[in-house]
């Protein structure tokens, strides 16, 4: 499990982040793609145990996962298929661009006004 | 008075910080003309075997290093120890993978122009090293024939975020009864098109394929392996 690993990086942006404001975090939004190696459930529970006794320790997390999109290089359709399927669904190119499904992105704060 | 809350856009990698110094070990690594190859698979898969055999090889024309991940213990940098004079290991404690930040130190005091290969062993887990860039200028992920075939379908991420996968213990297939075209048609399910090399480090079965692939990214050089992955 990286998850608490992932969650204290966040923290760590968060803090940085939160210090240029005034008013106390609300809330911490993130991306999580499909394929980002991170667990939405696993980091839940990181971030109960990372945000403990820190300054954004009242913050509640709100994770939007991102499902995977992909690109055929070959033939140039759009498509979402599941992580244990990806293939063209028009043609035999090998190959497919991902275009998203990676994320782990810090998105937004809520911040008190 | 209650008034709205704010919303601040941040729009940041959580893992930036590890990104930032992969990409500085990378333009390192380029700049030294180093090939650094990073090998990722569940514990038991042969990593270490498999790497000691590649490095006796490739250390009979090449310059080679090695830095190696494990919880504990140095036992898999000793066995490197008997293939190549380079070995590290990094002792990782309760972290379950390598980062940018650890290669970084691991490689304090060695001199990169002196190196045709760098080899990163990283711990063995099929989850957590997903996620974190090495600088590496390929990652190689190894499933060994003791495994089921479906190894590819429930860690499908290490696979997709790998560049090669090794079939390794290719030897013990009929006795392990395990079904090569499954195990292939599985690897490309979840990464179309991925290079898949069936190799065997107790009787050498595949092995000169493999080392003339490695010896090929020399020419090949640096590509930023990881630009665009991430949106």
């Amino acid at each position: 499990m990286h998850e608490l690993s992932i969650a204290l990086s966040m923290l760590e942006q968060i803090e940085e982040e939160a210090a240029r404001h005034s008013g106390a975090v609300l809330a911490v939004q993130v991306k999580i793609g499909v394929l980002s190696g991170v667990d939405c459930d696993a980091l839940s529970f990181a971030w109960e145990i990372a945000r403990e006794g820190t300054d954004v320790a009242g913050a509640r997390l709100e994770i939007e996962r991102v499902p995977l999109l992909v690109r055929c290089p070959g033939c140039g359709v759009t498509h979402a298929p599941e992580m244990q399927a990806i293939f063209c669904p028009r043609c035999i190119t090998p190959e497919q661009d991902i275009l998203s499904g990676r994320e782990l992105e810090l998105t937004s704060l809520e911040i008190e006004s | 008075m209650t008034t709205q809350p704010r919303l601040v856009e941040v729009r940041s990698r959580i893992l930036k910080e590890n990104d930032v110094l992969a990409r500085q070990l990378r333009e390192r690594f380029q700049q030294a003309g180093v090939c650094v190859i990073s090998f990722v698979s569940s514990p038991g898969s042969g990593k270490t075997s498999f790497l000691e055999k590649l490095m006796l090889r490739l250390g009979e024309r090449h310059r080679i290093a090695a830095l190696v991940g494990d919880l504990a213990t140095d036992n898999d940098a000793a066995r490197l120890g008997r293939a190549c004079k380079q070995v590290r290991q990094i002792t990782t404690g309760t972290i379950c993978h390598l980062d940018a930040k650890m290669i970084a130190a691991a490689l304090e005091g060695w001199d990169l122009e002196e190196l045709d290969f760098l080899f990163i062993e990283n711990v063995g887990n099929l989850v957590c090293p997903s996620s974190y860039d090495l600088g590496e200028q390929m990652r190689v992920v190894l499933l060994s024939a003791a495994e089921g075939e479906d190894k590819p379908l429930k860690y499908p991420t290490i696979f997709n975020t790998s560049d090669v996968a090794l079939i390794t213990k290719i030897d013990m297939a009929a006795a392990a009864e395990f079904d090569r075209e499954a195990a292939r048609g599985n690897i490309l399910r979840v990464r179309p098109g991925m290079r898949i090399h069936e190799v065997s480090s107790k009787n050498g079965e595949g092995m000169a394929e493999v080392e003339a692939f490695f010896e090929g990214q020399l020419r090949v050089g640096f590509g930023d392996r990881w630009a665009g992955k991430f949106p």
